[in-house]
């Protein structure tokens, strides 16, 4: 097993025949992800060929989810249809769709975060890598050569840092169940929470290293949910010590407001909670270690 | 992107907002003129992105205009926390009878935009909610129906005893809530608002900040943008589609990804360097992307040596190779480099820097390391 994908997920690419919706296509495949549909509008009845592979693709998702049996799909299109993009996704009965399209408004996300939520559907991101099962599934644009299979799952709202966390866990020999990037924004679908729960559930899981950064409350309550709610031990980073407050460091919902969302009152409360703290990504897995 | 006081009073007064007459001003002579043409007397304030205007002295009354026009000479040019002060306002003053506070933002935990009214006006919000939570009413908006009429008049009820004056403000705040929507707002505030001795409810000072992710599609508030309140190297890195923000620091760092640009500043700072800048050239493959960022860097003159630290995942690292040796084709680098890459085509990049006589290494530890001891040899 391992949390949201694996060799049962079925996958459908939301703007397969974009520049970056293509190139990631061709990546998944090369992995092994059953991409079994593509959508874009006007560009239906012809296939997108890459790895081996022929995908068919379809002008909506109605037809790509009926002709196809898809229950997953992945968003590449660009910020100003993307909100409607996750709102088709759900009205076509996708069970989890993993939205990738960085710069979002995030008055828009306010309205597609209600219907996925009313339509009881999963939504990873925006603004996120995606998320990767090793061995199994890759969803979305994480590099697949940098994971193993094992048994750490790993959640961050980051990208390239979860990469450099990630391949130094498998350097040490240390494999993933899952790696999930939650995404950067202020508004995204699925929160550490809910991550932390699908791993603490997960047979095939055995501890977790949770990312973190300035901004928002998450990792706090996430902190508090471990204490509170969770056997397997769980390690942590988090970034932006050195962030100046006020400013956005890149990912939309990187801010420290006023005093609050600095990394030290994230620190503080993983440390309060029994969160192992790494003062540097390298050592995430050699505290890793120390649990296992 | 925040809008400037005077901004924000024309956005809200377009939605019908009662605000006080006023104009702005960039020299003391059109202060002196703007006071002239409103009559009577009038407050001047500085036009700063900061806040504690006030107490830095940006803020001051004027009973003439020749009056008007003295403080403005005197506030135009001042230093504000490191802002020089380009634009007053000058403004109506208004008698205050009492101050309320208004605002609307977008809010991470309910996901929703959520409305605070507090009858504890002029003073910091976060201050009253720290302190004195009980102070302020809440609203969370369903994004669906907007802000509906009688949850705009809930939240006034709050505000005033006056009937009058409840209606007035359940207006104001459905007039906020579509400046708010219509601007692309993250946040918008009237703070105060206040009551006059006559009992008009008016808004005196406003904020807004628009979510730079809405520009796109509003050139009108794109417009609005004040270039001269930002560093230059920052207005050079957004129109090469960078994110950079200027640090204190004598190590320039250029990383992939945003997160990994954190940690890497923290790093710098781990070993007992001090990070000059936050850089992110972002997933993409593009050389170009490093000679931006190379450019804008090389521009700060603290800056003893350049750090990159890229994780090949999506970016190539023979890519950002190339970019970094076409960089110093173009551009003058007079500091050392301290290269770090990994992950996709890193041997190809590895021996593309090798064959221009650089070098590089595959830990992030190590070259932090590095780059710090460079900067202090340099700096000694």
């Amino acid at each position: 097993m391992a949390i949201f994908i694996d060799e049962t997920t079925r996958l459908v690419v939301q703007g397969i025949t974009g520049r970056d919706g293509s190139f990631h296509t061709e990546q998944m495949l090369e992995y092994g992800t059953r991409v079994v549909a593509g959508v874009t509008p006007g560009k239906g009845g012809s296939t997108f060929d890459a790895a081996g592979s022929s995908v068919p693709v379809f002008d909506t998702m109605d037809r790509a989810v009926a002709d196809t049996g898809a229950n997953t799909s992945v968003i590449y299109v660009p910020p100003a249809f993307a909100t409607d993009a996750i709102m088709e996704a759900a009205d076509a009965g996708i069970a989890f769709i993993v939205a990738i399209t960085e710069g979002i408004p995030i008055q828009d996300m306010t309205r597609a975060y209600a219907y996925v939520r009313d339509s009881g559907v999963r939504l990873l991101g925006p603004n996120c890598p995606g998320l990767l099962s090793p061995g199994k599934s890759k969803v979305g644009i994480m590099p697949g050569h940098i994971a193993a299979e094992g048994g750490v799952g790993v959640v961050s709202r980051s990208g390239t840092l979860t990469y450099e966390v990630v391949w130094h866990l498998t350097q040490a020999g240390i494999g993933q169940s899952t790696c999930v990037g939650i995404g950067g924004d202020p508004i995204v679908g699925t929160s550490f929470i809910d991550c932390l729960e699908a791993f603490e559930a997960d047979p095939l899981t055995d501890a977790v290293v949770m990312i973190g950064e300035i901004g928002g409350t998450d990792e706090q309550r996430a902190a508090e949910f471990v204490s509170e709610r969770m056997d397997k031990p769980v390690v942590g980073f988090i970034a932006g010590q050195t962030a100046p407050p006020g400013r956005r460091m890149g990912h939309a919902g990187a801010i420290i407001s006023g005093s609050a969302g600095t990394a030290a009152e994230k620190i503080a409360a993983f440390e309060e909670h029994g969160v192992g703290v790494a003062r540097r990504p390298a050592e995430v897995a050699d505290l890793i270690r120390e649990e296992l | 992107m925040n809008l400037h006081e005077y901004q924000a009073r024309d956005l809200l007064r377009a939605h019908g907002v009662p605000v006080p007459p006023g104009e702005v001003a960039r020299t003391a002579e059109e202060a002196g003129a703007a006071a002239r043409a409103i009559g009577g007397p009038v407050v001047v304030k500085a036009q700063v992105h900061t806040g504690g205007r006030g107490k830095a002295g940006g803020v001051k009354l004027a009973s003439t205009p020749e009056e008007a026009a003295d403080r403005a000479g005197a506030i135009l040019g001042m230093d504000i926390k490191g802002l020089k002060v380009e634009r007053v306002l000058v403004a109506e003053a208004a008698d205050i009878d009492t101050e309320a506070y208004v605002g609307v933002i977008v809010d991470r935990d309910s996901k929703r935009a959520v409305f605070m009214v507090s009858r504890r006006g002029g003073v910091d919000i976060e201050e009253v909610a720290a302190t004195d939570p009980d102070a302020i009413r809440k609203l969370a908006v369903d994004p669906r129906y907007g802000l509906l009429p009688h949850q705009a008049y809930w939240l006034a009820v709050s505000l005033y005893d006056d009937a009058g004056q409840q209606r007035a403000c359940a207006e104001i705040l459905r007039q906020l809530w579509n400046a708010f929507r219509d601007a692309g707002a993250s946040l918008a505030e009237i703070n105060p608002l206040i009551t006059t001795p006559e009992g008009d409810v008016v808004a005196i000072d406003a904020k807004f900040t628009i979510d730079d992710n809405e520009l796109f599609r509003r050139p009108g508030i794109e417009a609005l943008r004040d270039t001269a309140s930002e560093p230059p190297s920052e207005t050079r890195a957004r129109d090469a589609n960078l994110t950079y923000i200027k640090l204190d620091g004598d190590i320039g760092a250029v990383v992939n990804g945003a997160g990994l640009a954190m940690a890497t500043m923290d790093l710098i700072k781990h070993y007992g360097g001090e990070p000059a800048n936050f850089l992110d050239i972002g997933g993409s493959s593009n050389p170009q992307k490093v000679v931006d960022a190379l450019g804008i860097i090389t521009g700060d003159a603290n800056v003893k040596v350049i750090l990159f630290n890229i994780f090949g995942g999506i970016t190539r690292c023979d890519d950002v190779a190339n970019g970094i040796i076409e960089a110093t084709r173009r551009i003058d680098i007079h500091v050392p480099l301290v290269i770090r890459l990994t992950g996709t085509n890193e041997e190809e990049g590895v021996a593309i820097l090798e064959g221009a006589g650089l070098s590089a290494a595959t830990s992030m530890d190590d070259v932090v390391q590095r780059a710090v001891a460079v900067a202090r040899a340099e700096g000694a």
